[in-house]
């Protein structure tokens, strides 16, 4: 480390640089993504449908091979080699919390990414109870996960990565599904926790509630980068990129923090 | 865990037997099968030792007779092909009420139903006792293949899940206005079957996508050891202890 220098730069959370990929049938979904996300950010990925936004969300924890560009993650690429520690600290919810809970109980759910990575006893038990209690669910334990709400069971899928204390967490889709008292929770508690955020989304609302800059993938390139208000007003740009706000919603009605 | 989340073969309760660690509950259930499998089918009086075992067992657990009699409805097809056996296997002929039966077969019927019903009775008392989770955990620590016991475990986890979609399938049938009746309809069932298998499948794949994410490499890491002392064991090895002993006096008398 450089003596000189004791504040250096953090090194952001997120850096993709020129990332391409085809699947294997040819079909290209990726033509040269850039995204950087700082640490401690939140931001929304926006796209319609087909756009590639699961694809590079796959990319981010090294399920997919980058055809070319690079993934880095607090500076570590994302390599075979890395593979393990790229995956403790990039925790992607997915959007079906049925996928994400497979244990027989919601503890045993939310301790088996730390478990994996060799954590045991009271540690182990330690970090379990500091997620769900993150999340707000602490009370629920012992409870198989299927016997939860579907709000409850989103939350639960947080906190199973949560637990890993990841330097990123990836939403997809975060609000699908939810009735608007689940959807506020999870947003107080999206918002409670210090942690850098990429979130993908169609909810444009959720995205202006929670996440002060967005970026818009479209045909596998980020074709916008801005704060979200900006880009949400912006209605040639908005059309060119099949997203549409819900009927009678006005961003520009709202006040937002400022990033 | 309420009694309420509990799969419906558990019956909360908070007995000797209850608390006994499941895998010594397993290894006695499945010694004492073995037991009763091997006693000589002639010995009946052994037959109704065994029952006496069991019902005491029953007792300690405060299983209620009528509760542990309807869980044995289980075995009903097995009684159907037992009560066969007298009138289709050849041999001795007697008469039984007027009808002539084959005394071998007899002995056979006999043999099927007292072993298995106290093979069933066994087995209904420890799914009453333990909870489903623990049965894994116990399992596990019987060192049966990590791999069986994965399988076994997203059974459980996913079985709620793949009958909900199975339901929702039907209700979106029946909306259509379908019923299946007979014969011709057979395909669209066939069609819903193979419908279920490729969304299970996708599940899977959704699943193990979810896990490999989360460090996934083959191995399910162990965070719940089950142990069990000295006299816990001990307390689970009496009913097969005590079977075995009528079981030796059955083969000497």
């Amino acid at each position: 480390m450089d003596p000189v220098n004791l504040h250096p730069a953090p090194v952001p959370s997120l850096e993709v640089s020129g990332l391409a990929y085809a699947y294997p049938d040819g079909h290209q979904a990726l033509f040269g993504v850039d995204l950087t996300v700082a640490r401690g950010e939140r931001v929304a990925l926006l796209g319609p449908n087909g756009a590639g936004k699961t694809t590079l969300v796959l990319h981010l924890n090294g399920i997919l091979d980058a055809g070319a560009g690079t993934v880095r993650v607090a500076g570590l690429p994302v390599e075979k080699r890395h593979l393990a520690e790229i995956r403790r600290r990039v925790g992607i919810v997915f959007q079906d919390p049925d996928d994400q809970l497979f244990m027989p109980t919601v503890r045993e759910d939310v301790a088996f990414g730390p478990a994996t990575a060799g954590l045991r006893g009271p540690e182990l038990e330690e970090r379990v109870m500091t997620a769900l209690r993150r999340v707000g669910m602490e009370e629920y334990a012992a409870r198989p996960p299927h016997h939860l709400s579907f709000g409850q069971r989103r939350r639960v899928a947080v906190a199973t990565v949560l637990a890993m204390e990841p330097e990123i967490l990836v939403l997809d889709e975060p609000s699908s599904n939810l009735d608007p008292a689940s959807r506020r929770e999870l947003a107080d508690i999206l918002r409670s926790l210090d942690v850098t955020v990429l979130m993908v989304t169609h909810d444009l609302p959720y995205a202006l509630e929670l996440c002060p800059r967005a970026v818009i993938l479209s045909e596998g390139v980020i074709a916008a980068d801005d704060r979200t208000q900006d880009l949400l007003c912006d209605d040639a740009l908005m059309r060119g990129h099949r997203l549409e706000l819900p009927f009678g919603f006005d961003p520009r009605s709202v006040s937002v923090p400022r990033p | 865990m309420g009694s309420g989340h509990a799969h419906r073969l558990y019956r909360h309760g908070h007995s000797p037997v209850h608390a006994l660690p499941p895998h010594c509950k397993l290894a006695a259930v499945l010694c004492f099968v073995v037991v009763v499998v091997s006693t000589p089918r002639e010995a009946v009086w052994a037959f109704a030792l065994y029952a006496l075992l069991i019902a005491a067992v029953a007792a300690v657990a405060r299983i209620p007779p009528g509760f542990l009699l309807k869980r044995l409805a289980i075995e009903v097809p097995f009684v159907a092909f037992a009560v066969l056996m007298p009138f289709v296997v050849p041999g001795e002929q007697a008469e039984l009420l007027g009808v002539p039966v084959s005394v071998p077969g007899l002995w056979g019927a006999w043999n099927v139903l007292a072993k298995g019903t106290l093979g069933v009775a066994a087995s209904v008392i420890l799914a009453s006792t333990t909870e489903l989770r623990a049965l894994l955990l116990g399992l596990q620590r019987l060192k049966l293949p990590p791999l069986l016991v994965q399988i076994a475990a997203f059974m459980i986890r996913y079985g709620d899940v793949v009958t909900d979609e199975l339901r929702r399938m039907s209700v979106a049938r029946r909306s259509r206005g379908f019923e299946a009746r007979g014969v011709r309809h057979w395909g669209v069932l066939a069609r819903t079957a193979g419908a279920l298998f490729i969304r299970s499948y996708e599940r899977g794949e959704r699943v193990h996508l979810a896990m490999v994410s989360r460090g996934y490499t083959g191995t399910m890491p162990v965070t719940d050891e089950v142990t069990a002392s000295r006299a816990q064991w001990a307390h689970a090895a009496a009913l097969p202890a005590l079977a075995l002993v009528v079981c030796l006096l059955g083969w000497t008398l």
